[in-house]
């Protein structure tokens, strides 16, 4: 039981940063927007979020600041995308490699140099033994929660959300009805980039509280592969986070407590997510149902004719 | 190259500044070019950090006779092929490869350069110009191996592993001989994670750990990640690893293997300067002075600092080695007859674990 406790509570704190990164995907993907450049924003957000955190000791100012910096790293890929209508794959892993160069330049002389976790937000319950699953944890794992109700309420009941979608369904109708593509596509990928760079700073705030160089380690294409998994929809994304963060983690109790389950050798764990990944896909694609498939202008530039 | 005056007198006035270096500065028309190539970054605070102090050591005690060159974050595997060629070319005569995994890359690529000194660490692999260099970091687990014996109230610790290469499967083996004469209870999971850099991971396998029993946690990952974890969860401790990271664990790193490259790097660069240099073979450890303690915490008791020690001053004295038998695997069976010391070829193909390890998958 305690110990069923303890992977949970590990669990919540993998799986946290993959969803958040993953919800603003989702919503730059609903609106036709193929960004690949999560991992580097992440990492952008981490150093941007430690080094205000190291010098002001206030971690909401550091999460807010990890959001600016994604968001600012974003503005980059818009411009590029948007604006001049540059191949989305290629811009947004130049984004990445940018964000891991860009960040490790920055945190250079960050090194040697510890902050402090964020402290729970219910810092008598996260001392239960039992309750601390629920009550365990730190502001961003509620903010990931609340995000995912509030971006289904966006898209499913909301008149701007309608219209996100539209864009991202068929662009060309949205635009000859009067909105305008290409700024809702900017706010989207804005709040993409916000969100990775929330997620990238949750590493030194809630993980292990240092700088190193790329300590993303590759959980922005986790969440890119994650939007996928979920068919593009928050709660699904929910499960799925929470589903990829246990294989994380189980690999490491199961190794660690030497159960049957250490047989598994550790190259297949770090695989799961992926191979889970193509088999959603390949489900998907048996599929007849449209509404599980993928926005139809997802990836394409938007170029009216006239 | 021709010899310009100015570059006669720049090079002459560092050798009369440099008196150790004698008069075969003179002979080198420019300075000697040393690339050093690392697995991780610089800023890790840990292995690549500490060979990153020893090129620094070059640089302080051979100055203008040496220039030297780093690439830091290269894969193991082709694409070190490429960094090894290219420092070459850029006309380094003397390169350090220095992780386990850039020894193929090295084998491959130093027929085309034979003029050029190429060192490998922990590697095994050796050719006309590529020499071997390593430090018996067993030596300093086995000290930590002492005090985690005395200090641990479960007689459980957790290792966090990077891949299972015989350089880490020694070390877990080592720091389990010493906590077990210590106490014969003790025993040791490791737990490997498949990558050098991956923070987040570390501490969540050190989470793992510590929820399952143990109290003392050691690492052979490159950075600090699993100590800040015992130090949050306020465990009996850890130990640092390729470097002195209390900075990071104040009240939880009882003491920390320091990797000491620089004497190393200075003796190899000084040969090639004298025209000396040959593929060498050495394994140097607390002795040499290349594997170092770090400070014992204020919290470790006297009489374990005592017994630590004494196995420290041991091992230099030679009077203690580790890997003297009776030593059992971790089925029982007796591997290394009683009063037999494994050779060094047994230690550098380590593959099995002694009793007290409950072994990974």
């Amino acid at each position: 039981m305690d110990l069923t406790i303890a992977i949970l509570v590990t669990v919540v704190g993998a799986s946290t940063p993959i969803l958040i990164a993953a919800l603003g995907e989702l919503v730059v993907e609903r609106s036709g927007v193929l960004n690949l450049g999560v991992e580097g924003m992440m990492l952008l957000g981490a150093i941007a979020g430690f080094v205000v955190q190291f010098h002001t000791g206030n971690h909401y100012l550091a999460l807010i600041c990890g959001a600016a910096a994604g968001m600012a790293a974003s503005l980059i890929f818009g411009f590029l995308t948007l604006s001049l209508s540059a191949n989305q794959t290629a811009t947004g892993l130049a984004l990445t490699i940018f964000g891991t160069g860009f960040s490790a330049l920055a945190g250079a002389s960050y090194s040697a140099r510890p902050v402090t976790l964020m402290s729970p937000i219910f810092p008598e319950l996260a001392a239960h033994p039992v309750l601390r699953v629920i009550f365990g944890y730190s502001f961003p794992a509620y903010f990931a929660i609340f995000m995912v109700f509030a971006i289904w309420f966006f898209l499913k009941r909301t008149r701007a959300g309608l219209i996100l979608r539209a864009v991202g369904e068929n662009d060309l109708s949205a635009h000859s009805i009067g909105y305008s593509v290409i700024k809702v596509r900017y706010f989207a990928v804005m709040f993409g980039g916000a969100m990775a760079g929330i997620a990238g700073a949750c590493f030194p705030l809630t993980l292990t509280p240092q700088w190193a160089e790329g300590m993303t380690a590759g959980r922005g294409w986790i969440a890119v592969a994650l939007v996928v998994f979920a068919s593009w929809r928050p709660f699904r994304l929910l499960g799925g986070a929470y589903l990829f963060g246990l294989v994380m983690t189980m690999e490491l109790y199961a190794k660690a407590g030497g159960g049957p389950l250490s047989a598994i050798p550790s190259e297949l764990w770090a695989a799961l997510p992926y191979i889970a990944t193509i088999a959603v896909l390949v489900l998907i694609s048996l599929r007849r149902d449209a509404s599980t498939n993928a926005p139809a202008c997802l990836g394409k530039p938007f170029m009216p004719s006239n | 190259m021709t010899l310009s005056r100015r570059g006669f007198i720049k090079v002459g006035g560092a050798a009369m500044t440099l008196p150790l270096l004698g008069g075969a500065a003179f002979g080198q028309a420019e300075k000697l070019k040393i690339g050093f190539i690392y697995v991780g970054s610089i800023n890790d605070n840990g292995y690549n950090y500490a060979h990153n102090q020893g090129r620094l050591y070059v640089e302080e005690n051979l100055g203008d006779a040496v220039e030297t060159m780093f690439v830091e974050n290269v894969p193991e595997g082709p694409d070190c092929e490429r960094v090894v060629r290219e420092l070459a070319q850029q006309g380094c005569k003397l390169i350090f490869a220095t992780s386990f995994g850039f020894g193929d890359s090295v084998i491959k690529v130093a027929p085309e350069f034979p003029d050029v000194a190429f060192e490998h660490a922990t590697g095994y692999m050796k050719a006309d110009n590529v020499g071997l260099y390593n430090a018996r970091f067993y030596e300093g687990r086995a000290v930590c191996g002492v005090i985690a014996g005395h200090m641990s109230k479960t007689a459980k610790a957790g290792y966090i592993g990077s891949f299972p290469i015989p350089e880490v499967v020694m070390g877990i083996n080592s720091f389990v001989l010493a906590a077990r004469q210590v106490n014969p209870e003790f025993t040791i999971t490791p737990v490997y994670i498949s990558t050098w850099n991956d923070p987040a991971k570390e501490a969540d396998a050190a989470r793992a750990m510590i929820d399952q029993g143990i109290d003392i946690i050691a690492q052979h990952t490159d950075g600090p990640a699993a100590l800040q974890v015992a130090a949050e969860r306020g465990i009996v401790g850890g130990f640092g690893q390729g470097a002195d990271m209390s900075a990071f664990a104040p009240e939880t790193q009882l003491t920390a293997i320091i990797d000491h490259w620089g004497p190393h790097y200075l003796a190899s660069a000084k040969a090639v300067l004298e025209g000396t240099w040959a593929p060498g073979d050495t394994w140097e450890g607390l002795k040499e002075d290349v594997v170092q303690m770090g400070p014992y915490h204020s919290k470790v008791p006297a009489d374990v600092v005592k017994a630590a020690e004494a196995m420290r001053t041991g091992q230099i004295d030679g009077s203690v080695h580790i890997f003297t038998g009776p030593i059992k695997d971790h089925t029982g069976t007796e591997r290394v007859a009683a009063g037999v010391t494994m050779t060094d070829a047994e230690l550098l193909s380590m593959d099995w674990y002694v009793e007290g390890v409950i072994p990974p998958a």
